[in-house]
């Protein structure tokens, strides 16, 4: 880190600046298989976050303790644990929902944005900055899934968090709700998102440069 | 951090026992949530399985667990369920109904367990209710989803086999329309329930066990 910010900042950064998924391209498995619907993202996104907040406040606390040759094994350990209380948790409470997500749930492990967050922020940083890296991170990342997830479910479906919209008359996308929909949508939303970041520089470039010319 | 960059290696036993005490306590938490969550799942399986077999059946307000057993059916009296496990369903009247059998297999994705509802007297299957699918989301998912393909299992004649036919040509009481877009699972479905039928169609009873006369107290 250039400068040195609040914890806030910390976790502002990772909703829109360095979105795991818009901007990192992060944890694309997750994203593109479950989010064929609003209520499949959100329990993926819930989920995520429980292992990823968890698994930072871990690094974190333990960071001195890790000697550097094994850090990988010891991340990996960690995740795997909280992933596996998840799943089982899951099953127990909201067995519908686990049937949903089915491998994806145990498939959080390799989720490439919670290693990444350990070895790039929770093993570096104090245990506050890891958590609020991890809480920016993972609603980040959720709010991308329910993102792809409601365009695909509209779409798809005519439905939102299963609540029919259009009434009988709706034909279905179906592509949507398969792999390809995924893509497209995916592929729809990066460009909208670097279309909105091009022109908020577009526009800072230009505000610098009236105000060189004013003084 | 002011640390010189080339720091002393750990001995390889620190190394070691530090991922052997992560390990370790990795393992103790993940035997923890099992243990505690262990009886929530398996009551949570045996309330689906329950409802599961009144869904099957028609008519059925009562059911049994039947254990096969040196090539006899017997009432099931312990816990839990094996491969040799099946349920007999009866009516108000005490009656003996049908069967309702699980069985399972391959699908597209992960294995597929199916319940399903047999009544010997007719030779048909009269329910299926899939318990247990990883097939995919939007397409095979709908074995259990698309009520209409739900529906080809409620009164379908096993001889000589169960086929599936593509959408809507389905005009024989063994034929099954499979679903557009998810021909292999709807084909699995009826390959498992086949597998079953193959199973068990001989060697159980077509009166099931009776119940016990119930006794006044």
């Amino acid at each position: 880190m250039a400068t040195p910010s609040s914890p806030y900042e910390e976790m502002m950064k990772g909703l829109w600046r360095d979105n795991p998924v818009f901007v990192q391209v992060l944890g694309m498995c997750p994203m593109l298989a479950v989010t064929n619907t609003a209520v499949n993202a959100l329990a993926m996104g819930l989920a995520t976050l429980f292992v990823l907040v968890g698994s930072s406040f871990l690094v974190s606390v333990m960071r001195s303790l890790i000697p550097k040759q094994v850090r990988i094994s010891s991340y990996i350990i960690i995740i795997a644990t909280f992933v596996t209380i998840i799943d089982y948790s899951l099953l127990a409470v909201f067995p519908k929902i686990h049937k949903e997500l089915g491998a994806f749930i145990p498939l959080i492990t390799a989720n490439c944005l919670i290693l990444g967050r350990q070895e790039a922020f929770a093993s570096r940083n104090s245990v506050g900055y890891a958590v609020m890296d991890a809480i920016g991170m993972s609603v980040g990342f959720l709010f991308a899934l329910l993102a792809l997830g409601g365009v695909r479910e509209i779409l798809g479906e005519g439905a939102l968090f299963g609540f029919n919209l259009f009434g009988p008359n709706f034909e279905p996308w179906v592509i949507m709700i398969l792999p390809p929909g995924g893509f497209l949508t995916l592929g729809l939303i990066l460009l909208f998102f670097n279309w909105v970041t091009e022109r908020r520089k577009q526009a800072q470039i230009e505000y610098q440069l009236a105000e060189e010319r004013a003084s | 951090m002011s640390t010189p960059i080339q720091q002393k290696e750990p001995s390889s036993f620190r190394l070691a026992s530090t991922l052997a005490v992560a390990g370790l306590i990795s393992g103790v938490a993940i035997v923890s949530v099992y243990e505690a969550t262990l009886p929530t799942i398996t009551h949570n399986k045996a309330e689906e399985l329950k409802a599961a077999v009144f869904k099957v059946l028609p008519e059925v307000t009562e059911m049994r667990k039947y254990q096969f057993e040196n090539n006899s059916l017997r009432f099931r009296t312990e816990e839990g369920s094996d491969d040799q496990t099946l349920y007999g369903g009866y009516n108000q009247q005490g009656a003996f109904v049908g069967y309702a059998i699980p069985s399972a297999g391959p699908g597209f994705q992960d294995t597929i367990g199916i319940l399903y509802g047999y009544i010997p007297e007719k030779r048909k299957v009269v329910g299926m209710e899939i318990l247990e699918s990883r097939e995919t989301p939007g397409l095979g998912d709908k074995i259990y989803k698309d009520l209409y393909f739900v529906s080809n299992f409620s009164d379908l004649s096993i001889d000589p086999e169960i086929v599936v036919v593509k959408k809507g040509l389905r005009d024989k009481p063994h034929e099954v329309d499979a679903i557009t877009g998810a021909t292999i699972s709807s084909k699995a479905v009826v390959r498992i329930i086949n597998e079953g039928n193959q199973r068990w169609i001989s060697k159980i009873p077509t009166h099931g066990i009776p119940l016990p006369e119930k006794t006044g107290e």
